[in-house]
């Protein structure tokens, strides 16, 4: 992630059986990114293992992937488990997250684990690629090579706690942040200010929305808190009134591409990593708007 | 202390409905203290159960009661109730208005007595009096951080438990499972900045060694 602006997008596997749609989605976005996250279990909804969708991204598109791994459905020997399968499989790329809780999901009832949390998940893969060995020192047969990421939320308050959290992790070996989604430019710049000192390459999220509801959601709901600037929430709802909801994606589409331009041009920021979820056939449109 | 609550009264009428003798056993411990299982709740469910057995059973019961000071301690356990429960026969049943550990402790003294639990054991916690509310605050977890998390149990109070929060989803200082309920990990931010310990806070914890935690767990002093 030296000097070139960086570009990530995340996919989730789905409550399917079926991964030609998953390949379709990366073949979509080959030529635009250079990593595709797959998300594991991402609102405590059951999916498919994250792990095959990350290994056929690399295998059948060509293009590096980021598995994710969060805490909240697996003990450690599972996630052990699962990052030997991983290495086993040529995956490189690693992001950790604590997760959020089982009741936000579609089997509210279940057992939450969270054996590990994400700092030690990031002291268990440091353990893994730097000493061969797991959590409890037995070694392991062969090389395990990964780059561990981490999340993050420029949008925290308060942000020191946010920043203490993260140099905790630094502490213990990352290679890169990947944020949660950022619409307030100041809110992405203050954060990158406050992370600098560690050195360690950030891609700011960026999530477009497709409705006015997607918005409030953002605002109102969506764990850890997300700022929409309200020069940005109106330009949407303008654009709902004359277009409708097309016309709020295209907006946000544009605002996207905006806040990329700005970041890549007026901050250290490594990248950015799009998330769209469901409606991913809009990135590549953020990716050339934001180049232009 | 351990914060329980009195089952339904149907549910105790239903447990005890094929008896012919019920001992009520309250406890002054836990119990007492928060109003659950004292001499007066002792009372009140004996006049339930003795009216409700004539009206809907259609029959007289006999029941004897009494509240022992704590029903967790073996030793008054046994010497308190040996005479009531000779009393009790074949054909009796105890209700026990302790938490599990008082209606084990009865169990395990005298095996041969059915013992039905008239309470629900829900934590070890604290009632805050303004908001006549109870707080789980311990999780009996066997590895005590309280003096690093600036006296906030992040083990309990976490709604995942984390060693290293808070998550993600910590919100203004709430918590994202029930935004009314404040983070531990903020609390403990705010906590150990206002101590001047926030070097506590950067403290990485590895992760935990549950063998300290694994039920059934005995101790057996030193």
């Amino acid at each position: 992630m030296s000097g070139k602006f960086v570009y990530t997008a995340e996919i989730e596997a789905g409550k399917t059986t079926n991964l030609e749609e998953i390949v379709e989605k990366g073949k979509m976005l080959k030529n635009y990114v250079t990593a595709i996250n797959v998300t594991d279990n991402p609102g405590a909804c059951a999916h498919m293992n994250p792990l095959i969708p990350s290994y056929v991204i690399q295998r059948d598109v060509g293009v590096e992937s980021v598995y994710q791994i969060t805490c909240r459905d697996r003990n450690r020997l599972a996630i052990i488990s699962d990052l030997l399968a991983a290495a086993a499989l040529g995956i490189r790329n690693v992001l950790v997250i604590t997760g959020d809780h089982v009741t936000f999901g579609d089997n509210p009832g279940a057992k939450p684990v969270f054996d590990l949390d994400s700092a030690t998940l990031v002291y268990l893969i440091r353990k893994m690629v730097d000493e061969g060995v797991d959590l409890a020192g037995n070694k392991i047969e062969g090389e395990v090579k990964f780059h561990v990421g981490i999340a993050a939320n420029p949008n925290a308050v308060p942000l020191e706690l946010e920043i203490l959290k993260i140099a905790r992790k630094v502490k213990l070996g990352i290679d890169f942040i990947q944020t949660q989604c950022v619409f307030d430019i100041d809110l992405a710049k203050e954060f990158l200010r406050e992370v600098r000192r560690f050195n360690i390459p950030v891609l700011i999220g960026i999530c477009p929305v497709r409705s006015i509801g997607m918005m409030k959601w953002y605002i109102k709901e969506c764990p850890g808190g997300i700022k929409i600037p309200l020069d940005i929430q109106e330009r949407l709802k303008i654009a709902k009134e004359r277009k409708g909801k097309k016309g709020v994606l295209e907006e946000s589409i544009e605002v996207s591409a905006e806040l990329i331009k700005e970041l890549r041009k007026t901050t250290s920021a490594s990248g950015v990593h799009i998330m769209a979820i469901g409606f991913e056939h809009v990135i590549p449109k953020i990716i050339e708007r934001s180049r232009s | 202390m351990i914060v329980l609550k009195q089952k339904p009264l149907e549910w105790i009428l239903d447990a005890t409905k094929n008896y012919s003798k019920i001992l009520i056993v309250g406890c002054n411990g836990c119990s007492g203290i928060y109003q659950v299982g004292g001499e007066k709740q002792v009372e009140s469910l004996k006049m339930f159960l003795e009216m409700a057995f004539k009206l809907k059973l259609k029959r007289n019961i006999k029941i004897e009661s009494c509240t022992l000071l704590r029903q967790c301690d073996g030793d008054l356990v046994a010497s308190s109730l040996r005479p009531l429960i000779k009393n009790l026969g074949k054909h009796g049943a105890l209700v026990s208005l302790a938490c599990g550990v008082g209606v084990q402790t009865i169990s395990n003294i005298f095996p041969e007595i059915t013992v039905i639990p008239g309470c629900d054991t829900l934590f070890m916690g604290m009632r805050t009096k303004e908001l006549g509310e109870f707080h789980e605050l311990c999780k009996a977890c066997g590895d005590c951080m309280l003096f690093e998390t600036g006296g906030v149990c992040p083990i309990t109070r976490c709604s995942k438990g984390l060693l290293n929060g808070p998550c993600g989803g910590m919100r203004e200082g709430k918590c994202e499972v029930d935004p009314t309920r404040d983070c531990a990990w903020a609390l403990i931010y705010e906590r150990l900045k206002a101590q001047g310990r926030l070097d506590l806070f950067l403290k990485f914890r590895p992760p935990r060694d549950y063998r300290v935690a694994a039920s059934p767990r005995v101790w057996r002093g030193e």
